[in-house]
């Protein structure tokens, strides 16, 4: 890359502080690493559960995301009804809202006394502290990373190729499945990216409203923060392993992204 | 009737129109920008609701009093400036796309998009990609993939307006092969495009239907001085008296053949009028106007003389040995049988 339009020096010294600032508190934490301990630490029968259980929780969290947040951006972006701007506040508001607070609701919303909650209680199914109220926690706070970049991306691809399509004798839904969804495609592979690594990272939600369970409930994000106690170490060790995945993510979605930028240029 | 007819408002662009298209025919609507040209399509289409008015296709109503027609019920395709190929397909499977969202099967839409390819001599690009193609090829396919939705009424928007001049004569003529014989509304601002593809044409101003009519009878005997000027004519109006026409620069002297005080008018063509600095020597068949110079407009290889009536087009050379500048006043000539006069 070459840099045609000039920075300022002290707007360079200042973003290099910055870079300081993010990487300096993930290097020191590397050299905590007791590495002749490592793969012990990180292959411990509660370890492996919980990254099991993070992988599959989160997997399941992203594609729930995927099946309610595309028809959701798909809504705010083409439609327009009264109130539009209230519902997509209120959509995205998880990505603003304390994860405990998150968890709160949830629980009123699926608790055993809850909304929702007394009416599964009858049916026989408890949804609160079980695997699937992880998938909840997670889904609810991932969902707006999906809807909010999806809908910047569909918003940019415009409506003229879906005019042109429907002029050409192409239903709403064959639009729809032909040509707005491949057009957008990179925007959802990386907005689900994105949920999967916020799903991955939930904490607070999902220790709320789930509770703390090995294998069941235990997440690695909760595990590395039970373990601190216990054997800082193992935490340590855990952590490494959840940044290793993270940073794999956030490859992903820069790839991901400069695909989509391709495409539309 | 058979046919398009169509009457719509849509108050926030100021649109208000009323016009049809027999069945067969290929109608042209000239205009400025703003004059909702493009409105027109979007409403034919079904990309635009109006406000009210109605639209019937062959007895189906496009919309109405009693409902609206969605844009893939209505067999319109629409050709747009720019071709809009869908990028993440081939270009076989672009023009194939249509037969398909009609429900063809894959092998038979294929075919048919072959079939269209190989109408628009682009047959050899079907494995490319959009991204490959130059503008020319891209509008090509997308005439194609029009075409191969089999619509029965072709909307065409500026279709030329954004390609190189150098492939525009012959898109230009595959055009008109392609429409021959089919109920088409082309949009343009190209007197061109009208002369070559339509029928019939419909001028618009800004306050709607300025003339419409044949398309040569309307361009090459203009009633109005906006399609005067679309079709570069110079248009002098005026009253038929004995042995021509008295217009507001003078008499024009013609065998009008028409009874004194008949509301006239008189094209001539800015090429066909020669200017002097001087009043030149009378002759007969010659008629001479002395009229003040408004400005000078380079125009190309020629140089446009206006002046408030007429203006002319004169070479270079010519301007700079008249040393012509706004205001100072010069005398306009042209044969009597370059004028073609006519009633209104």
């Amino acid at each position: 890359m070459t840099n045609t339009s000039a920075v300022p020096r002290w707007i360079v010294a200042i973003a290099a502080i910055g870079a300081v600032f993010v990487l300096l508190p993930l290097v020191a934490m590397t050299t905590r690493v007791d590495w002749s301990q490592f793969v012990a630490l990180i292959s411990s029968p509660a370890s492996r559960d919980a990254l099991a259980l993070s992988l599959r929780t989160s997997l399941a969290a992203t594609a729930l995301c995927i099946v309610l947040g595309v028809p959701m951006s798909l809504v705010l972006a083409r439609t327009s009804f009264p109130g539009a701007r209230v519902v997509r506040a209120l959509v995205l508001l998880p990505l603003v809202l304390p994860p405990v607070i998150g968890g709160i609701a949830l629980l009123a919303a699926y608790g055993r006394m809850g909304l929702l909650g007394r009416t599964f209680e009858v049916l026989g199914i408890q949804i609160a502290f079980s695997t699937t109220a992880v998938v909840l926690a997670q889904a609810f706070v991932a969902l707006p990373f999906l809807v909010l970049s999806l809908e910047g991306a569909l918003r940019i691809a415009g409506t003229r190729y879906e005019a042109v399509a429907a002029t050409l004798g192409a239903s709403p839904s064959t639009v729809l499945w032909r040509v707005t969804m491949p057009l957008v495609l990179p925007a959802v592979l990386s907005g689900a990216v994105l949920s999967f690594a916020r799903a991955l990272g939930e904490f607070g939600a999902t220790l709320t409203f789930a509770g703390s369970l090995q294998g069941v409930t235990r997440t690695l994000p909760l595990e590395i923060y039970l373990q601190r106690e216990t054997d800082p170490d193992a935490a340590v060790a855990l952590a490494l392993v959840l940044v290793v995945v993270s940073l794999l993510v956030v490859g992903l979605t820069l790839r991901t992204s400069a695909i989509t930028r391709r495409s539309i240029l | 009737m058979t046919g398009l007819t169509f009457q719509a408002t849509v108050e926030a662009r100021r649109f208000d129109l009323a016009l049809e298209v027999p069945e067969g025919t290929t109608l042209a609507v000239l205009g400025p920008n703003g004059a909702g040209k493009s409105t027109l399509l979007e409403l034919v289409a079904g990309l635009l609701r109006p406000d009210s008015g109605a639209a019937d296709w062959q007895g189906t109503a496009f919309f109405g009093p009693d409902g609206w027609l969605p844009p893939h019920r209505r067999g319109v395709a629409l050709l747009a400036q720019e071709a809009l190929l869908f990028p993440h397909l081939s270009v076989l499977e672009n023009v194939a796309f249509g037969p398909r969202s009609a429900g063809d099967s894959r092998a038979a839409s294929r075919a048919t998009a072959q079939r269209w390819l190989d109408e628009v001599e682009a047959g050899d690009l079907a494995a490319k990609r959009p991204s490959e193609l130059s503008g020319g090829q891209a509008q090509r396919v997308a005439i194609a993939r029009a075409l191969a939705a089999d619509p029965a009424l072709l909307l065409l928007d500026e279709p030329l307006a954004a390609l190189d001049i150098a492939v525009t004569p012959t898109l230009r003529r595959m055009l008109r092969r392609v429409l021959a014989g089919r109920t088409a509304i082309i949009v343009t601002h190209e007197v061109l495009d009208a002369l070559t593809l339509a029928d019939r044409v419909v001028v618009l101003g800004h306050g709607g239907v300025v003339e419409q009519g044949d398309t040569r009878e309307v361009l090459e005997r203009p009633r109005h001085p906006f399609t005067a000027e679309l079709a570069g004519l110079n248009l002098l109006l005026g009253r038929a008296v004995v042995g021509g026409l008295d217009t507001p620069v003078g008499t024009v002297a013609a065998a009008t053949g028409l009874a004194v005080g008949t509301r006239a008018g008189a094209a001539l063509r800015p090429s066909a009028i020669t200017v002097h600095a001087s009043e030149p020597r009378a002759r007969a068949g010659v008629d001479v106007m002395r009229i003040e110079v408004r400005d000078l407009e380079p125009r190309g290889d020629a140089i446009r003389v206006r002046t408030d009536d007429l203006f002319a087009d004169i070479t270079p050379a010519q301007a700079a040995a008249l040393d012509l500048v706004p205001g100072s006043a010069a005398w306009f000539a042209f044969a009597t049988e370059d004028v073609s006069v006519y009633a209104l």
